[in-house]
């Protein structure tokens, strides 16, 4: 690890500032995974500017109905709020279902929404690896990628995101908000998100400097359900094989609202957009479900050895809808 | 002697460790944690290719860095003599003697230590450190076809045969012949090796982390040339072992600089750099052929095992020798081979070869038990052999059917249906499973010595290793009833090679070998003291050595014996497996402190659920380098693994054996992966026999799942 | 009174334990780091030293966190409560007694870290903090108990890799209990 400056920022302005003055600087949130970074040498700041004491720690209502929430707030905080839990079990359960409990008192929202990719070979700094070293190749295609990507990616890199709160973010129509020095900005979080392309080094729309401020989550539509499932190689304090966010809103037997996100399948937690157009207005049952499943998945390109990631998915999005309906019509 | 029975009882007493206070209270302080004046830290710089020569080390720029003392590498280092044979009839593993030519041998070969006032100093240096390599191309893929399988010599046998395999299997009504294969795993115990060395008026001193203070010591003088009696080294408290702390390079390298700098110098691995500096076990790729009549009695038994080691190093892991102990049949064949690979040296990891062995053929017959339609313990005890099947000798005490029996009634197997995939809870399917376990009762020479304080107490030393086995506080029970006193009267000191040579705690033959040499001693003393004579003030001490006692010892097969039990639930359309319940009833010889024993058996056990369902360290065979080499990358169960699972064990007594104590530290994972195996054949019908059981491979074996199997890189 | 900062180190004060330290730290310097080398608290263990394994979980403002991923420049001004701060001179936690007394431990690496774990999972549990095993995140629904499922889920941050898992639950079942919390029901349910 390299030496560095370290500041505290009082409050927006001030941490925007001192991030400006270093241009190797960077925001330390929970520090779980940047700090970890730092170790391996992926980061190597020159400052850290630390924004856990700036005022940003509250989740409160809004006007709409539904959510804003700060992004100090740590991921402890964030699922055992009681209006959380109410009305979006599916964040609730995602955001325990990741890490453990030191790891969640320490890890922030903000710092969770950017947190980097756990493939091995980004973390290994003595190989190449485009997202670390853009131009350097991938060694995951041809390599280890059992855990990899088998939507979105390309030849440039087939690492997955790691997050387990995003995925519900992203089923839950999430919208992250942001300083940038110039005014605060929203966005949607699938756009948050940036596609992989040839540009895996580039992976979320924040303006270079900015600093994420909270995020909001639009209300839930009277009678949904939402839930998180996730598919670990042991069971527990493991990152996602597969996992899905979904929200079901079930009326006289048809579907009439559905949002869907895959995680541990693409560079990013993934929308099922395809999905959801098949959901919508169907009959809620199992044929209207593996059919939605399929339609996600028809844009699938798995690897050599990742291939079962598509039936897992299947399955898991059969599965995880058919409890919603359920619990929707008990 | 004394004829008139002791007073005193502690064997056989549930008593709490004696060092157990400060082992909760954050105390005990262990290799890296005891604090020494002027102390600078150590290191390691690890190759970044897999196979080829140093071209250049440019220690330049890292020399001019804050802090640092020193960079050692093969330029500078001083010449080891590494052409001997150590204390356990092997010779050093090369990763240990650093620094001695220009070769990489393997990913993460140690080329340079460079040491500095600050562990941060020393890390950002030695990541710093630039190394030019000549690259060469390596192979780092076993397969079952390899070209350059051997037969290995030296150890134990590499082949054992009899009678006419062919003619057997032909004749048998029911055959089974299929592959295992289990993946390279890795020990992974908490505490990473860690050694301080320093040189103290004239005498090297190392304060390490070992299974074998006097083992190390012993290396280390040979290695660096020393005077074995100016060498001491000192091992309290260890942070598990498993069969990978001897000798390594954290120790060789704290010597090395400790001596160029005349300094206390101490380097600790990093997790990363355990997983190529420490030691594994190797992956296997095994053969079992079983031939059976209708009733299920074995004709013909075959077992081939194929495991890899380095180019530098022979290691063996010793998968085919379980049959030789549990098995008969008139055709009965064992074999391994070896083949040499650009990896890391394999060593002994808990139950090296039972471990592996047992999965494939306890499988396999339970597999057999399926195609004869037997009860798999009624497959198992209609098998049961009179003497050791390759031996022929007879067995000091075999008390498997004990277990099996015991463990049924326990366990309710006889309410069980044979028939897979029947029944399903919810999204689960659950089945049950059974398999067999038995790993060797052997002893090495110790000695020890006891001391007859004036204030009534006594005083143990003996270079016996407590590893979280409960050693130290079984030797004070032991120590106490030898002299017909109680625990609270006797203080035993352990962990220093000042102590005299004793065997190391492994092999599952620490407590057995150390009690030995303690009960020696122990009656000695007790014929010296004379009743209503004071003691001296310096105390009367006496020593024992227990060479010639085992010397003695009868010729037999001496082993523990145990039954596994398990029930798994399975999702076949997530390929998710939960353990629901395990239990294990072992013929272990006589158990000294029930509440530690316990813990060892269920430890095993644990270790049998993360082998089955978790355990597998992946390396990519174009870099050759391990992937994700950390605790994130791979897995070992965690707490949410593991249920609550139950050990118990049965009366198992060896009339001639004058201690009765067998170990306990690894037979608990024996045959424990292949239950849970067989339990998830029983619950889904699909037969699997290649660890981990990952959720991958549980789904795509699933019926009218599409999708591939996954094979690692 | 705000230490002057220096480019790369800074000199802070640590509230560890109940008592203050002034120290100056590289900014580099871990808690964890902070507290084994410099001020001799060794009870705290490095086993992976990338948050990965939990023997480093201590408690800061009360809340188990991993020191090795915490700078040690981030704690100033906050509570940090490791194993050697839990006993009340020879009166061992009631956490620390049940790991005693129901041999919760083999070889004591992890056990600082299982310890002070522990210690914050019944405090978070008696919050009504919910675990990814609790039926029902609701927090109108009835309370989860403090099952054996739910202590192994809430503790899986910390590995043991002696395998003393069994008795490690027994061990924080027991001192729940005796805590005055929600006793744990004795039936031993599967995970499934």
């Amino acid at each position: 690890m390299r030496e560095f400056d370290y500041r505290r920022a009082h409050d927006v302005q001030h941490a925007l500032t001192l991030l400006a003055a270093d241009p190797d600087a960077r925001f330390l949130g929970g520090g779980t995974n940047l700090v970890d970074l730092m170790k391996t040498g992926v980061e190597r700041p020159t400052r850290l500017v630390d924004v856990r004491e700036l005022p940003l720690d509250g989740i409160e209502p809004t006007a709409e109905g539904g959510l804003r929430i700060g992004a100090t707030v740590t991921n402890s905080d964030l699922a055992a709020h009681p209006d959380v839990r109410r009305h979006h079990p599916a964040l609730a359960q995602a955001v325990l279902a990741g890490a453990s409990g030191q790891l969640r008192n320490m890890a922030t929202v903000g710092g969770n929404l950017l947190q980097r990719t756990r493939c091995g070979y980004f973390t290994d700094v003595s190989g190449p690896c485009n997202k670390r070293v853009p131009g350097s190749g991938c060694p995951a295609v041809t390599g280890e990628h059992h855990q990899h990507a088998v939507l979105g990616a390309s030849d440039h890199c087939v690492a997955v995101h790691p997050s387990d709160m995003g995925v519900a973010l992203t089923a839950l129509d999430a919208v992250v908000g942001y300083e940038t020095g110039e005014g605060p900005e929203e966005k949607p979080i699938t756009d948050f998100y940036l596609p992989v392309g040839d540009t895996p080094h580039r992976e979320t729309a924040l303006p270079p400097g900015a600093l994420i401020t909270h995020l909001i989550l639009p209300p839930p539509p009277a009678g949904a359900r939402s839930r998180y499932r996730k598919v670990r190689e042991r069971a527990s304090y493991a990152f996602a094989i597969g996992s899905v966010a979904a929200r079901l809103t079930v009326e006289d037997g048809r579907v009439a609202e559905a949002r869907l996100a895959l995680g541990a399948v693409a560079s990013r937690p993934w929308r099922a957009h395809a999905a959801e157009a098949v959901l919508t207005g169907a009959p809620a049952g199992g044929a209207t479900f593996a059919e939605a499943a399929d339609a996600e998945l028809a844009a699938a390109r798995p690897l050599p050895r990742n291939g079962y990631k598509v039936p897992l998915m299947r399955n898991l999005v059969v599965s995880v809808l058919t409890e919603l309906a359920e619990e929707a019509t008990r | 002697m004394t004829t008139t029975p002791p007073a005193h009882r502690s064997v056989g007493t549930a008593r709490t460790r004696v060092e157990g206070r400060d082992k909760v209270t954050g105390a005990a302080r262990y290799a890296a944690e005891i604090p020494f004046t002027g102390l600078a830290h150590g290191w390691l710089v690890l190759s970044t290719i897999t196979r080829g020569r140093i071209r250049e080390i440019h220690t330049a720029p890292v020399l001019d860095m804050p802090g640092v003392l020193t960079v050692l590498h093969h330029g500078n280092a001083p010449r080891l003599h590494t052409d001997y044979v150590g204390l356990l009839g092997v010779p050093p593993d090369p990763a240990a003697c650093l620094f001695q030519h220009d070769r990489v041998p393997f990913a993460g070969w140690p080329v340079a230590l460079v040491v500095a006032g600050t562990p941060e100093q020393a890390r950002e240096a030695a990541e710093a450190l630039t190394v030019t390599y000549e690259e060469e191309p390596h192979d780092t893929a076993l397969t079952a076809d390899h070209p350059d399988a051997y037969v290995p010599e030296g150890g134990m046998p590499a082949e054992t045969s009899k009678g006419d395999l062919e003619a057997e299997l032909a004749a048998s009504a029911v055959v089974v012949d299929e592959e295992y294969t289990t993946p390279e795993e890795q020990h992974s115990m908490m505490e990473p090796h860690a050694a301080t060395a320093r040189w103290d008026d004239g005498r090297l001193e190392v304060v390490d982390s070992n299974q074998g203070a006097g083992w190390v010591q012993g290396e280390l003088a040979t290695l660096f040339s020393l005077d074995p009696a100016a060498v001491r080294v000192r091992s309290e408290h260890i942070g598990g072992g498993f069969g990978s702390k001897g000798l390594r390079a954290h120790q060789v390298g704290a010597v090395m600089a400790a001596t160029a700098l005349d300094r206390p110098v101490r380097v600790v691995l990093s997790r990363r750099q355990l997983f190529s500096l420490a030691g594994y076990r190797s992956p296997t790729i095994q053969r079992v052929r079983l031939g059976a009549g209708a009733d299920g009695r074995l004709r013909a038994l075959e077992h081939r095992s194929l495991n890899q080691t380095s180019q530098v190093y022979e290691f063996l892991e010793p998968s085919a020798g379980v049959a030789r102990v549990m098995y008969d049949a008139p055709a009965h064949r064992t074999a391994h081979r070896l083949v040499r690979l650009d990896v890391p040296s394999p060593t002994w990891m808990r139950a090296p070869g039972e471990a592996s062995g047992s999965f494939a053929i306890e499988v396999a017959l339970d597999e057999l038990a399926e195609r004869t339609g037997t009860d798999p313990i009624e497959l198992r005890l209609r098998n049961e052999p009179d003497a050791g099947p390759v031996s022929g000798l007879p067995f000091s005490s075999r008390n498997l059917a004990a277990c099996f029996r015991e463990g049924a009634r326990r366990f309710g197997w006889q309410d069980r249906d044979p028939r897979p995939g029947l029944r399903r809870e919810g999204r689960w399917l659950l089945g049950t499973g059974t398999a067999a376990a038995s790993f060797g009762a052997g002893a090495a020479p110790s000695t020890a010595q006891i001391t007859a304080e004036p204030d009534g107490s006594f005083t143990v030393r003996i270079a016996a290793a407590d590893i979280g086995t409960g050693a130290r506080t079984a030797l004070t029970l032991i120590a106490a009833d030898a002299l017909d006193t109680t625990p609270e009267h006797v203080r035993v000191r352990i962990g220093d090679s000042d102590f005299g040579p004793a065997m190391i705690a492994g092999g599952s033959m620490g407590t057995r070998s150390w009690a030995w040499a303690i009960t020696a001693a122990a009656q000695d003393l007790r014929e010296r003291l004379i009743p209503g004579t004071a003691v001296p003030p310096d105390g009367i001490t006496v020593r024992s050595d227990t060479t010639a006692a085992l010397g003695a010892l009868s010729r037999k097969e001496r082993h523990s014996f145990g039954a596994q039990f398990a029930e798994v639930a399975v999702d076949t359309a997530t390929g998710e497996i939960r353990v629901r319940r395990m239990l294990g009833i072992f013929a272990a010889g006589r158990i000294v402190n029930p509440l530690t024993a316990r813990g060892q058996l269920l430890g095993g056990m644990t270790w049998g659920i993360s082998m089955a369902l978790h355990e597998e360290a992946v390396r990519d065979h174009h870099t050759g380098a391990h992937y994700a080499p950390d605790l994130a990358g791979y897995h070992v169960a965690t707490h949410a693994d593991v249920p609550h699972l139950e050990a118990d064990w049965v009366d198992d007594h060896d009339p001639d054996d004058p201690v009765g104590i067998k170990g306990i530290g690894e037979i608990g994972i024996v045959g424990a992966a292949a239950a849970l195996t067989n339990a998830v054949w029983h619950a889904t019908g699909t037969r699997h026999r290649h660890l981990p059981l990952r959720p991958d491979r549980i789904l795509t074996a699933a019926p009218g799942t599409k999708g591939e199997p996954t094979k690692r890189a | 009174m705000a230490p002057e900062p220096s480019p790369t180190s800074s000199a802070i004060t640590l509230h560890i334990n109940g008592e203050k330290h002034h120290l100056s730290v590289d900014h580099r310097t871990t808690l964890l780091d902070a507290l084994r080398e410099r001020l001799d608290l060794t009870g705290t263990k490095k086993g992976c030293d990338q948050g990965q394994c939990g023997a480093c979980t201590v408690l800061v403002d009360r809340r188990r966190v991993v020191s090795c991923l915490t700078l040690a420049v981030t704690a100033q001004d906050r509570e940090v409560t490791t194993v050697e701060g839990l006993a009340d001179g020879d009166d061992l936690h009631p956490v620390q007694q049940a790991f005693l007394d129901l041999d919760g431990y083999q070889c004591g690496y992890c056990t600082p870290g299982q310890i002070c774990s522990a210690i914050a999972l019944i405090e978070e549990h008696a919050a009504g903090w919910p675990s990814a095993v609790t039926p029902d995140v609701d927090p109108d629904a009835t309370p989860a108990p403090l099952t054996p499922d739910e202590i192994r889920e809430r503790l899986s941050g910390n590995l043991c890799r002696c395998g003393a898992y069994v008795s490690i639950v027994q061990a924080v079942a027991h001192a729940a209990t005796t805590h005055g919390r929600r006793p744990a029901p004795t039936t031993e349910e599967g995970a499934a």
